[in-house]
């Protein structure tokens, strides 16, 4: 019963959608209130009835409904109850579900936080909105139904959730990582809501900005846990694979940062419109692609959901409609819309500029990397695989002259800045920057560290130019009191860029410093790596709720003392009949030390997989320091301010 | 020409080359670290209608089944080698590090790694899938395909 309610109200919100869809978009072309008044109430209508589906499947899981084929498909009685819910998006048809109640949230939100918003671009915005929801709905109620029964012969068990998922970290990747995903319709939205009424001026990126920001910020954090999962889970210590599903949701991020700083650009100097408009419509249709790549079967991955063609085509068709429709509007309308403002040569439009330019090129790099394997099979020249050294070398390379331009740009002013009052100051941070590189390198007495010493170089620079910047502010406002009067996003700009040093520190450092060794060990064994001592010291077998298996007991020493203790486990999920290993991961600032426990061999001896890295946590700090970044710009005062009437002051402010 | 104009098209011409040189730059890297997929017939009888086979020292990806009774350890490390074969010839691939949770004999996986002679590789890295063999479609459907294992990485100078 509770099943088919959930089935109904998602029928409901499919008729609502085209609702929604259609009439704010007649009547703001038409003039006319009444119609595009509706939108408001139609969207937080839309979101409660999924947010009743999505509690429907929910309800499923808790009481274990095997009679709902999907809940039979990815539960288990024997599941832990948090597991079980968390099974409600452990697979393509609950991910889906997942999927629109996001983006049905997203449209209410819109619909609540636009009460400044002149009424006709709400009713564009919302209507645009709509026709995406459109297609998301009909795509889970006519291809991917969580609803469907197995009645009337239905399963005494389920057969259980794919063990990978069985983690902490999958109970909350997903989710952000959708949200980060749709987040972008809402970006995507404004800029066709533009598109279709003529309009861009600084009110319009202002607008669009903490919107932009949020998406951003959510990708960014699913990212980062996706990240971490893997390294949790997978059991060799890898932390980005260039896979396939990865590289779907990296373009996004890419394409959504470059998107950012255009918007910057768009607000506070009224040019860069075209460029932001394309980014915005690029961003979503990157989402697309992704959501086409993981769930069409086309790619082989880590994650790749169901294979089933007919989905495939409906996203590939979904993907073309939203990629020509916007891109025929952009044409149609874009040769109305003129940037007056002027800049130099060497100016803050510029480097921003240089900023998008290396993040699309990064962008083309994955799609391309992404892509190629996909074309070279269809075209029937046998099937390729695009080594990692690939993506490496090149974003090794796009790194260096993009960290250099970060840490120039926000000392650079709009419209033209002159070389001769910079020189001195940050040819100071630079040498400060070097040393500072160097000095931490000379702890490493390692000869093979160019890696490393570029690494830090760059992480080093971008934090001294941002500090820098902040003293020279300083400065300027009075000393530290007057930063207080700094803006929030200026904050967040600073975190952001200080978050992206310490992701580059963190790569470089594991990537130069990481020492891992695969051993055979018997009971007492002990094998030594980077001066740490690690001793096997007991294996016994293990007895979870829905798993069996074999857990590890090592002891660490390091100079003698012990460092700490490692619990590393083998799990075998009998339903599934999956073998997961848990990694023993001892974290510290500075380096982490990692287990993993392998197959049994004769003897009796275990393989283990023993690793120490540096700095990898790093990685992930910084992805972190970024989305708080995002939300600290995200508080700024003025992009809650009611009217557009200041928009003149903010324009003298800084990014 | 007026001096805005020739600035204009120095700056478009500069953007010019230096995108043809990056997307050039970027075909060559792509190039260099393309690796072909064989099967075990596929690598002794030849690739495609020109039947090229792979020389030694190439890099390359293989995938097959693992024969049955034909994973061979080493008794004091973790040195093992097993055959692969799909419709007809056998293919032996040596790896030395741990396999993948989901290796069995019997089962498709796939090995990443250089050729040593014209029937057997040297892997860096084997990836097995879990497999409809002995697991429901629907089940396998819902499974996310590939387990990865560790590729070898170089050890830095002056670590153990």
């Amino acid at each position: 019963m509770i099943a088919e309610v959930g089935h109904l109200a998602l029928c409901f919100a499919l008729a609502l959608s085209l609702i929604l869809a259609l009439f704010p978009l007649y009547g703001s072309y038409k003039g006319a209130a009444g119609p595009v008044l509706l939108a408001r109430p139609a969207a937080v209508l839309l979101f409660l009835l999924t947010a009743v589906s999505f509690a429907a499947l929910c309800y499923a899981f808790w009481i274990n409904d095997f009679t709902v084929a999907y809940v039979a498909n990815n539960s288990n009685s024997l599941l832990p109850w948090y597991y079980r819910l968390t099974a409600v998006w452990g697979s393509h048809e609950g991910s889906m579900l997942l999927w629109v109640l996001m983006l049905s949230g997203w449209t209410a939100a819109v619909a609540l936080l636009s009460n400044s918003l002149p009424l006709i671009l709400q009713g564009r915005i919302l209507g645009v909105l709509g026709f995406v929801n459109v297609g998301f709905y009909a795509f889970v109620l006519l291809m991917s139904n969580p609803f469907e029964r197995t009645l009337p012969f239905f399963p005494v068990d389920g057969r259980d959730l794919n063990p990978l998922l069985q983690d902490f970290g999958m109970i909350i990747h997903p989710p952000l990582l959708y949200m980060g995903y749709v987040g972008f319709a809402v970006s995507f939205a404004f800029a066709i809501a533009a598109l279709l009424g003529g309009r861009f001026d600084a009110n319009w990126a202002r607008w669009a900005r903490p919107w932009t920001l949020a998406a951003w910020l959510f990708l960014t954090l699913g990212i980062m846990l996706g990240s971490w999962w893997a390294y949790n889970e997978l059991g060799w210590g890898g932390w980005w694979f260039w896979d396939p599903v990865e590289n779907a949701s990296l373009m996004p991020w890419l394409v959504g940062t470059a998107l950012l700083h255009s918007l910057a650009v768009t607000e506070k100097r009224g040019t860069f419109k075209s460029w932001t408009v394309l980014l915005a419509i690029a961003a979503f249709s990157l989402s697309l692609l992704g959501a086409f790549l993981v769930r069409s079967g086309v790619l082989v991955s880590v994650h790749a959901f169901a294979t089933d063609p007919s989905r495939g085509l409906f996203l590939l068709a979904f993907l073309l409609v939203v990629v020509g429709g916007s891109l025929l509007l952009y044409g149609l309308r874009m040769h109305a819309v003129r940037s007056q403002a002027r800049y130099q040569l060497f100016s803050r439009e510029v480097l921003l500029w240089g900023n998008n330019v290396f993040l699309l090129t990064a962008t083309l790099v994955v799609f391309l990397g992404t892509l190629y394997p996909l074309f070279h099979k269809e075209l029937g020249l046998g099937s390729i695989s695009i080594g990692e050294p690939f993506f490496n070398s090149i974003f090794q390379y796009l790194a260096i002259p993009f960290a250099l331009l970060l840490g120039l740009a926000p000392w650079v002013r709009w419209k033209q800045q002159q070389w001769q009052p910079l020189l001195k100051p940050l040819s100071l941070w630079l040498v400060g920057a070097l040393v500072l590189a160097v000095g931490v390198l000379s702890m490493y007495q390692t000869p093979a560290a160019n890696l490393a010493l570029l690494g830090l170089l760059l992480g080093a620079w971008v934090t001294m130019a941002t500090i820098g910047e902040i003293q020279q502010k300083a400065a300027q406002l009075g000393g530290i009191p007057g930063l207080f009067k700094l803006q929030a996003s200026h904050w967040g700009m600073v975190l952001g860029h200080l978050g992206f040093a310490m992701l580059v520190v963190g790569i470089a450092m594991t990537k130069t410093f990481s020492v891992e060794k695969d051993v055979r060990m018997k009971i007492g064994d002990s094998v030594e790596l980077n001066g740490y001592t690690f001793m096997l010291s007991e294996v016994y077998a293990l007895n979870g709720p829905n798993y069996g298996g074999q857990a590890a007991e090592l002891e660490v020493f390091q100079h003698g003392e012990k460092v700490t203790h490692l619990h590393a486990e083998k799990r075998f999920y009998p339903v599934t009949r999956a073998v997961m290993t848990e990694a023993a991961v001892h974290a510290r600032l500075s380096r982490d030390l990692y287990v993993a426990l392998g197959e049994e061999l004769s003897g009796p001896s275990w393989a283990l997989r023993v690793y120490v890295k540096p700095y990898v946590r790093w990685i992930w700090l910084g992805a972190i320091l970024m989305a708080l970044g995002g939300l600290v710009s995200l508080s700024d005062k003025r992009y809650r301010r009611k009217a557009a009437v200041k928009a003149e002051t903010g324009a003298k402010a800084h990014a | 020409m007026n001096p805005r104009r020739k600035q204009r098209l120095l700056a478009v011409s500069g953007i010019l080359v230096l995108l043809s040189g990056g997307v050039g730059a970027m075909l060559y890297a792509l190039n260099e670290n393309v690796d072909l997929f064989y099967t075990p017939s596929q690598l002794i009888d030849g690739l495609g209608e020109d039947k090229k086979k792979p020389v030694v020292g190439q890099r390359l990806r293989i995938g097959g089944m693992v024969v049955k009774g034909s994973v061979r350890r080493d008794e004091h490390s973790l040195k093992v080698s097993f055959d692969l074969v799909d419709t007809g010839p056998v293919v032996t691939v040596h790896y030395d590090g741990i396999l993948p949770d989901l290796f069995r004999e019997g089962q498709g996986i796939v090995a990443q790694g250089t050729l040593l002679d014209a029937t057997t590789i040297q892997a860096t890295e084997v990836l097995a899938k879990h497999d409809e063999n002995y697991m429901p479609p629907e089940v396998a459907e819902a499974v996310k395909g590939i387990k990865h294992v560790a590729p070898k990485q170089t050890y830095p100078a002056g670590t153990p």
